[in-house]
């Protein structure tokens, strides 16, 4: 037996290494693939011509189960979420149209032309912008995640919900997005000296509007105009959006046509009634805008199946409102021990980290558990330490540790445990 | 000032306006006070951006069963749509019962979210008196006003909800 397979932690786990080592590959490891018998030299598709060329790809037809899960009020198909499938995803990025939505009354179907963005109220002089305008600024570009202040909710929950990963914890999702620092905008409109809050509100059927601080809209805020390369897609905010690097979802305000800069916030519905978590003594925490550190395991998750003991890789995603991921560990027996796990290049802030850790199911019951722990000493907390802080009701900034059981047949439940 | 040294200073004059011109583009254009006012849709706790009109709850009932009961149920109770009064207990009982009543920290936020997103089959239909009646209605099913109370920009603003106090600003009280 190499040394490498020696298990660093209980349940199997084995040095985040192994897979880097030359010459160590599953077969050398005795991993027996099923065996592949070629009836014939040439397949279908090498004896026919393939498809044309097209003018936008599209995923195979065989990934067509790898979708975003959408669920609308039935009253107003507009309103309403989808989550991004991130038990189906690899690396870090998700693909555009994979993204999760939140939409207050459906996706506006904007034209460029006759779309403006407003900058006013505690500035020198009040600036109107069009889109041809804007595009005409330098540039930059960021990683970062996105994440709904209310993802995860259903961790609340008295038992635990059986759902795949994504369609639980799929309000986040993790994309390059480019565009406009709003300071350089707010710089040429001149900041008064009282301006504390910047006002954002949508072009959508529902105007959304929500405040946020100046200090944070000047430290890193984009105009975002592209994602992972294209235009942003309309239900991400097309022709513009705001983006606000590890703060809850709902302030990155897509369709965004006006930033008003204040004295106050102005206590709309969507940082006083919403996203506001109520504490066990009926107080509620509001303006607690950054997304706490989180990590999930997606491989094996709840839905997929172990096919027979052996070697297998777990992998998953950590992320911080706050900064980099520094750690993630894993356990394979319920939290008892845990081993570090290799993260994936590049960790950046704000951003989602794929981590991954070799691991040897000997076929018996096993809980498996992903912990991360941020650049500022953030740890993400177990279940209950998280309720026994905030009780409950709070429903949003749920960050708990994630509990995927593996039982003797190979199936995978989510635990409390 | 010699020729030569005036030709200097208004040399350095022009290079360095040229050189601020290139640290940003400045392709905005002055927005026009219509402009600014036309949309400025934002209303505050203490009343800025109310606009004219004024309605009460006997009128909001009407224009509540027309344009909001079908999602949001009788008097308020809920139904595809949230529940927004008639709560049966508080905000420590289990589960709790979040209204406006029991939940919402200014009379003003009503104004505001319903201007500008209800009802979402047409949002931005309801005139000002209809809003404010509606508004009116809405604090009159959550025992908060009386149903002749009028509301307006002038009154709406001196309302104290009853969980004005509920709410505890965390971001102010971190260091950042």
């Amino acid at each position: 037996m190499h040394d490498e397979l020696k298990p660093i932690a209980g349940g199997g786990l084995l040095d985040r290494r192994l897979f880097l080592k030359k010459g160590l590959t599953f077969s050398s490891i005795a991993w027996l693939a099923p065996s592949v018998m070629a009836e014939e030299v040439r397949s279908d598709a090498m004896t026919r011509p393939g498809r044309a060329l097209s003018n936008y790809g599209k995923p195979s037809n065989y990934e067509n189960k790898v979708i975003r899960w959408t669920m609308g009020n039935a009253a107003a198909p507009g309103n309403g979420v989808s989550w991004t499938p991130l038990h189906a995803l690899e690396g870090m990025i998700t693909p555009n149209g994979l993204h999760f939505e939140r939409h207050h009354n459906g996706v506006p179907d904007i034209d460029p032309q006759y779309h403006h963005l407003l900058i006013h109220g505690l500035v020198n002089r009040a600036l109107v912008f069009r889109i041809e305008d804007l595009l005409r600024y330098p540039m930059t570009s960021r990683y970062c995640f996105i994440e709904c202040g209310g993802n995860s909710n259903a961790g609340w929950h008295s038992e635990p919900m059986q759902t795949e990963a994504g369609y639980f914890h799929g309000m986040a999702s993790c994309s390059e997005w480019t565009g406009i620092p709003v300071k350089m905008l707010f710089n040429e409109a001149g900041i008064k000296g009282r301006a504390k809050w910047v006002i954002a509100e949508g072009a959508d059927a529902s105007m959304m509007n929500i405040s946020l601080p100046l200090e944070k809209v000047l430290d890193d805020c984009l105009l975002a105009f592209y994602q992972n390369g294209e235009r942003i897609r309309p239900e991400n905010g097309y022709p513009v959006r705001l983006l606000v690097p590890g703060w809850e979802g709902v302030l990155n305000v897509k369709w965004l046509r006006r930033l008003r800069l204040t004295n106050r916030p102005v206590m709309a519905r969507n940082e006083t009634a919403k996203y506001t978590e109520l504490l066990p003594n009926g107080m509620a925490e509001q303006f607690s805008f950054v997304m706490g550190v989180k990590s999930l395991i997606t491989r094996p998750s709840y839905g997929q199946q172990l096919d027979n003991p052996g070697l297998y890789q777990i992998t998953g995603l950590a992320w911080s409102g706050h900064g980099k991921i520094v750690k993630v560990e894993v356990s394979a027996d319920g939290g008892k021990s845990w081993a570090d796990a290799q993260l994936q290049e590049p960790v950046l802030s704000k951003c989602f980290t794929r981590f991954r850790i070799p691991w040897q199911w000997d076929g018996k019951k096993a809980v498996l558990k992903s912990r991360a722990i941020d650049d500022r000493g953030n740890q993400q907390p177990e279940r209950y330490e998280l309720i026994q802080a905030k009780g409950q009701q709070g429903y949003f900034h749920y960050n708990a540790i994630v509990s995927w059981a593996i039982a003797d047949d190979g199936s995978v439940s989510h635990v409390y445990a | 000032m010699s020729m030569r040294k005036t030709l200097l200073f208004f040399f350095i004059i022009c290079w360095s306006l040229t050189g601020i011109a290139q640290s940003s583009p400045d392709r905005g254009q002055i927005a026009s006070s219509d402009l600014i006012k036309q949309w400025s849709y934002d209303v505050f706790p203490d009343g800025e951006g109310l606009p004219e009109g004024q309605g009460n709850a006997t009128q909001g009932e009407a224009i509540y069963s027309q344009h909001c009961e079908t999602c949001h149920g009788l008097k308020g109770e809920g139904g595809s749509a949230e529940e927004l009064a008639g709560a049966m207990h508080g905000l420590t009982d289990n589960p709790p019962d979040k209204t406006i009543g029991t939940y919402w920290p200014y009379a003003t936020t009503l104004f505001d979210f319903i201007r500008r997103s209800m009802p979402l089959s047409a949002p931005g239909s309801l005139t000002n008196n209809q809003l404010y009646a509606v508004t009116a209605y809405l604090l009159y099913i959550n025992r908060i006003i009386k149903s002749e109370d009028e509301i307006s920009a002038k009154t709406l603003p001196r309302i104290i909800m009853p969980n004005n106090k509920g709410f505890i600003d965390v971001y102010e009280g971190q260091s950042h």
